[in-house]
């Protein structure tokens, strides 16, 4: 019987066939947890299960990324926390802050690998799915029992497949396809599913790490693209895992990349996408450029091609932060760096910044923020009177230069 | 009788607990007191041990926050009622032990109804009616029966999904 990608590689994590619809439990490739919640899944280690030394601190992974460096004395205490555990643990896959974002770190240092599962406690685990591997977001409790046994239990999903086809235009980024989707199918269309994305061969792997991010966002458990040259020259891919002709999918959805706009997510949801063009009355306060799902090399690049030569305008502050320190050492070596701070923008320490509202860039009342984050919800990046639109790099970086949220084909 | 609290779709769990409030960077003991602390501010200082949540489709979308869930705990929630959870919340809630029942009764009940809800029987009684739960699946049922997902573990050391041994569960 033929498998989606899914069903391919959860089977191998079982030790047995496993299809869409039966619960399982998989051997877990690498669980990773962040400095915001490390101090729980902690508690629940040592106060809970009773357990002190983890059998598979190799197969661990603990990021300080959500508040980088500390900000007050409370995560300064947390971060203590987390370093002395992954010491006394032997857990070599400590990242600390200013190394960058935990999803960033997993693919860039090769955390995890194409067929594997990895859970993070952390939504956008989904990530992983741009080298094929199941990546998947869960809770304190889940992520703590994957590093007392190694193993967790799941549903295997069925599967969405989604075919790409045409060319995206100049200046329209991967995140456009997935705001496109994302007006297609809402906040909640591929809730408890996979998602596999074919045709995606054109796309490098930060835009699939963007597409893969996003796919939590609709409520999906993975998201995934399947293996290619490019997934083959990052790592060795396994000799079963193949996109299978007969694989059962749920529904397929075909975008045409020819007809996607830049596009814009207005707040308070995720999935209210209306194209950037409609809504040159919106003026911004600050934009912001980074995080997991858009602030790699080429998300920066892509910035600088629009600013280079320019000024931000007048009243607009652009806080932009790397997604880790290699891509702030690759934009410093390559002179994007200088084109964006020419340009009036500021560079924060690589992480999480804003996008949660704890640091950064906090937005306050009757504010408006153009992020390239995931996430627009009330109250997301500070108060809840404030307004938070998302879109792409491109039209993160046009908007800086108006003021108010531009069309980068406009520039 | 409880109180049943109503809210609208896609409640994410920012809007259950905001970033900010986090155990993280205030304290876990504080946890309760910021249960909606900005979608609705009236919600923890008047919900009491045994109210009700009826909400809309999509319940606790976004991040995999499991404080969101704990912090409903610990106000004394003892149900969730909504026609779709997202799969982090729906995931988090059952590992914590807190019941959780897909039906859509937000066009049925109203914010501030009294509710007495009965576990064995799967109904939840109010003023307007006797509302069938519908009951979770048995695996779910057997994480309950012992508190939590943690207390199952340390009670049968395995997880509750491999307890038939064929792999045949679906769900």
């Amino acid at each position: 019987m033929s498998q989606t990608l899914s069903e391919q590689i959860l089977s191998h994590a079982a030790g047995r066939p496993v299809r869409a619809g039966e619960l399982t439990v998989v051997e877990i490739s690498r669980a990773m947890t962040i400095d915001s919640i490390a101090p729980e899944v902690i508690d629940v280690l040592h106060e809970q299960l009773g357990i002190h030394q983890i059998p598979y601190p190799e197969r661990c992974a603990i990021f300080i990324d959500h508040v980088a460096p500390a900000s007050s004395l409370a995560t300064a205490q947390a971060q203590v926390r987390a370093r002395h555990f992954a010491r006394e643990q032997g857990i070599e896959a400590f990242y600390d802050a200013g190394q960058g974002i935990c999803h960033q770190l997993m693919v860039e240092q090769h955390l995890v690998m194409p067929g594997s599962v990895a859970i993070g406690s952390d939504s956008h685990s989904t990530t992983y799915g741009a080298i094929a591997a199941f990546g998947t977001g869960m809770g304190t409790t889940d992520v703590a029992l994957a590093f007392a046994t190694g193993h967790s239990w799941l549903r295997v999903p069925e599967t969405i497949r989604v075919n790409l086809t045409g060319t995206l235009s100049p200046v329209v980024d991967a995140k456009d396809i997935v705001l496109h989707l994302l007006s297609r199918v809402r906040g909640d269309g591929f809730t408890y599913q996979a998602v596999e994305f074919h045709g995606a061969q054109a796309l490098s792997l930060g835009s699939r790490m963007t597409l893969c991010s996003m796919t939590t966002e609709m409520g999906a458990k993975a998201g995934l693209v399947p293996p290619d040259d490019l997934t083959r020259n990052y790592a060795p891919v396994p000799d079963w895992l193949r996109v299978e002709g007969g694989a059962d999918y749920e529904d397929v959805i075909h975008v045409n990349l020819d007809e996607i706009d830049p596009l814009v997510a207005c707040p308070p949801a995720v999935d209210n996408v209306v194209p950037a063009r409609d809504l040159a009355d919106v003026h911004v306060d600050q934009v912001f450029l980074g995080t997991c799902t858009n602030g790699r090399l080429q998300d920066l690049v892509a910035a600088a091609e629009l600013l280079r030569g320019r000024r931000i305008a007048p009243g607009v502050r652009m806080i932009i932060i790397p997604a880790s320190h290699a891509v702030l050492q690759a934009a410093s070596e390559d002179g994007t760096l200088s084109t964006l701070l020419a340009a009036g923008a500021t560079i924060g320490t690589p992480g999480c910044g804003p996008c949660i509202g704890r640091h950064m860039g906090v937005i306050g009342s009757g504010e408006v923020c153009l992020s390239t984050g995931n996430r627009n919800f009330t109250g997301r990046m500070g108060a809840p009177d404030a307004d938070i639109y998302l879109s792409s790099p491109q039209v993160a970086a046009a908007t800086a230069l108006r003021g108010v949220i531009t069309d980068p084909r406009e520039i | 009788m409880n109180r049943i609290w109503c809210f609208g779709d896609d409640i994410d769990t920012d809007q259950i607990i905001p970033g900010r409030y986090s155990p993280y960077m205030t304290s876990e003991q504080d946890l309760a007191r910021y249960a909606f602390i900005e979608r609705r501010p009236d919600f923890a200082p008047n919900v009491r041990p045994g109210d009700i949540i009826v909400a809309g489709k999509n319940f606790g979308c976004g991040s995999s926050r499991e404080y969101a869930p704990r912090a409903l705990q610990k106000c004394g929630i003892a149900a969730i009622i909504a026609p779709t959870f997202a799969r982090i919340f729906f995931r988090n809630a059952i590992n914590l032990g807190i019941p959780l029942f897909e039906a859509d009764l937000t066009g049925v009940l109203a914010d501030g109804d009294d509710g007495r809800l009965d576990l064995a029987l799967g109904q939840l009684v109010t003023p307007r009616g006797v509302h069938a739960l519908p009951q979770p699946p048995a695996f779910v049922r057997a994480i309950h029966a012992e508190g939590g997902i943690v207390a199952y573990y340390q009670k049968y050391h395995r997880f509750p999904v491999e307890s038939s041994g064929e792999g045949t569960d679906t769900w």
